[in-house]
């Protein structure tokens, strides 16, 4: 009897009692959908880290002190003493470092901005000319600072939406031109940031970007030209790992160090962070995948306890089928193939519903949380996984029961009532 | 040909042995109609399942066309029951929820077959009559006529020996006759029937009359055929 035959009578078996069949696929039809539904949350939340990571520019190499907590891109980068501004020169350097396109060294600092009567506390960057680049942002108003502002210290500012959405009733053309107090001195409003989503670790719009010198020379604390981070941009994403070296290199010869744990910065590339998030994620989604399988493992349980039960049912079927020439073969196979039909259309329909969950709670999730948490999205190898392995679970878990039925005896199966 | 030589059968249960068979020495020749007779615990249906190769014998030889059955290995004993041995059960024994067309097909599946498998089934169906009942399940039809389609079942491998256990038993007079007028036929034909019953009247259509009685033959004598004389 060939393969094909052998699953065209199971399925009939099958059929034939479709409650009891729905019965005992259930347990295999809650595991797969569990894992497919809890690998969707754990691949949601990597993806959607990723992309905000992403969004920092695919080029970009961040350098920040040590003893800073590192790997969490939403900290902030607090008065820094061991980064200077002859580092950030030292890298711009394309003899040492060929594969740098530029080097920007950056302050950050939260101050509170005033326009009129508004207040609005934000996140204030002192950066070169070269922000909106390696950012990657585009203007929504105004200009961007120049390099001559950044020589001259010029006091001008450059907003983020949502500072304009507080100070200036949300118009980005309102705020050009206008003057804004930080630390009871004016800036001159010259360019609005495009938006970039409020979404996820960090709020990119609440920001406010002035030139470096500017801050070193009129902002507190500005005398020791402190340093928060310095970014480099590679020269394109196949370089990024090359410039990496390069600029740790750099900073080790300045120090006089020759290893990278002893040092007091730290380098991390977008690559690198991707990499992390990754790993971690990563884990996180196996671990998940994991719980959700054991619940399979107790479904085979419950489809080898049925396959018994028919069996014994069965046995004087059995035993006719021997008695008209089947082969102990013939009777393995027939009900190894129902057992693995069983665990087949259960895997089947557990998908179905694997994915259908991901997708309600992707929509649930969405507008309950305004987009702050990540929504789940279905893995494609996690339900070729999980089908693959309820097929294998009924091969599994179907042997023993196919395997007596496969050594009953024929007259001994036609003598049972 | 059917060849028993000191064939004996011993069930242990338990502490228990039971001589279903005590030496039985017995030779069927191709195309012979035999009837094997005797009481309940007579032996006959050990002996029908020994010479069906559904059961090996405790001591003795069994010979099938002059093979020795307990050489061949569980594999061959199914090709054998397949290919060369047609059963009739006395409660029909066809497989349930399946039609007439499908049980009759199954042991050509058994052997192999796809292609002929359904011509051949159909062809067995039409040998009983039964032709327009293929698409019916064995709930749907009455017991004449489930024992013919296990009749056609039997014979779809055209096998060379039918064994038939009873299979009147559960069905009325005039249904047993049909069974009977197709066992007739069949042996006809050419093949071997060996038949076993508990009733003079069905022993009558056989050509050679065996009885049996705790476990050994005590006679075994050939008789009339019964002619058959229905509408």
């Amino acid at each position: 009897m060939s393969v094909q035959e052998a699953l065209r009578v199971a399925l009939a078996a099958l059929t034939a009692n479709r409650l009891r069949s729905a019965l005992s696929m259930l347990g295999i039809l809650i595991g797969v959908a569990a894992v497919i539904l809890l690998v969707a949350v754990g691949n949601g939340a990597s993806i959607s880290i990723s992309s905000q990571v992403q969004q920092l520019g695919s080029n970009l190499i961040v350098i920040f002190p040590a003893n800073q907590q590192s790997g969490g891109v939403s900290q902030g980068f607090g008065t820094a003493r061991t980064l200077t501004a002859e580092d950030a020169q030292a890298l711009d350097d394309p003899s040492n470092a060929p594969d740098v396109f530029a080097v920007m060294p950056v302050t950050t600092v939260e101050v509170t901005m005033q326009h009129q009567e508004q207040n609005w506390v934000t996140t204030l960057s002192g950066a070169t000319e070269d922000y909106a680049q390696m950012q990657n942002r585009d203007m929504s108003a105004g200009w961007f600072f120049t390099d001559t502002e950044v020589r001259s210290s010029a006091k001008v500012v450059v907003l983020g939406q949502t500072v304009v959405d507080n100070l200036f009733g949300g118009d980005p053309a309102a705020a050009i031109g206008q003057s804004v107090k930080i630390q009871r001195q004016s800036f001159r409003v010259t360019g609005v940031l495009a938006s970039k989503g409020t979404g996820g670790l960090i709020n990119q719009d609440n920001v406010a970007v002035i030139p470096i010198t500017t801050s070193w020379n009129y902002l507190v604390g500005g005398r020791r030209k402190n340093i928060s981070s310095i970014l480099v941009q590679a020269n394109d994403a196949d370089t990024v790992e090359a410039a990496q070296q390069e600029a740790t290199q750099i900073l080790l010869e300045r120090r006089k160090l020759s290893d990278i744990s002893e040092a007091d910065f730290q380098v991390l590339s977008q690559q690198s962070l991707l990499q992390q998030v990754r790993q971690i994620t990563g884990v996180l989604t196996i671990f998940l995948g994991a719980i959700a399988a054991i619940s399979l493992i107790v479904g085979g349980i419950g489809i080898m306890n049925i396959m018994l039960v028919t069996v014994t049912e069965r046995t004087r079927e059995i035993g006719i089928r021997k008695a008209i020439g089947a082969k102990r073969r013939d009777v393995l196979l027939q009900f190894l193939i129902e057992s693995m039909s069983l665990a087949g259309v259960g895997g089947l329909l557990g998908i179905v519903a694997g994915v259908g969950l991901s997708a309600l709670a992707a929509s649930v999730i969405g507008s309950l949380s305004s987009g702050s948490l990540p929504p789940p999205v279905v893995s494609i190898p996690s339900v070729v996984l999980a089908f693959g392995v309820s097929v294998g679970i009924g091969l599994f878990f179907g042997i023993y029961p196919a395997n007596r039925a496969a050594r009953l005896r024929p007259i001994e199966a036609l003598r049972y009532e | 040909m059917i060849e028993l030589k000191a064939v004996s059968k011993v069930y242990r249960t338990g502490q228990v042995e039971v001589y279903a068979l005590r030496g039985i020495d017995l030779l069927v020749e191709k195309g012979a109609f035999v009837a094997v007779m005797g009481a309940s615990g007579s032996g006959k249906s050990t002996l029908m399942n020994i010479v069906g190769c559904l059961d090996l014998p405790t001591s003795g030889r069994y010979l099938l066309d002059g093979v020795d059955v307990q050489e061949l290995s569980d594999n061959e004993l199914a090709e054998i029951r397949n290919r060369k041995i047609g059963f009739v059960f006395q409660s029909f024994n066809l497989i349930p929820r399946t039609t007439s067309l499908q049980n009759v097909e199954l042991p050509l599946a058994y052997a192999g077959l796809s292609a002929e498998r359904r011509q051949r089934a159909l062809a067995a169906l039409a040998a009983v009559g039964l032709e327009n009942r293929a698409r019916h399940q064995p709930s749907e039809l009455s017991g004449g006529q489930q024992q013919r389609v296990a009749v056609a079942r039997a014979l779809v491998t055209d096998p060379s020996i039918l064994l038939a256990d009873e299979p009147t038993g559960n069905l009325d007079t005039e249904a047993s006759l049909e069974i009977m007028r197709l066992l007739v036929e069949l042996n006809q034909a050419g093949r071997t029937v060996v038949l076993i019953t508990h009733e003079e009247d069905i022993a009558g259509f056989a050509r050679r009359v065996v009885r049996l009685r705790d476990g050994l033959i005590v006679s075994d004598q050939p008789q009339e055929q019964k002619v058959w004389a229905g509408p």
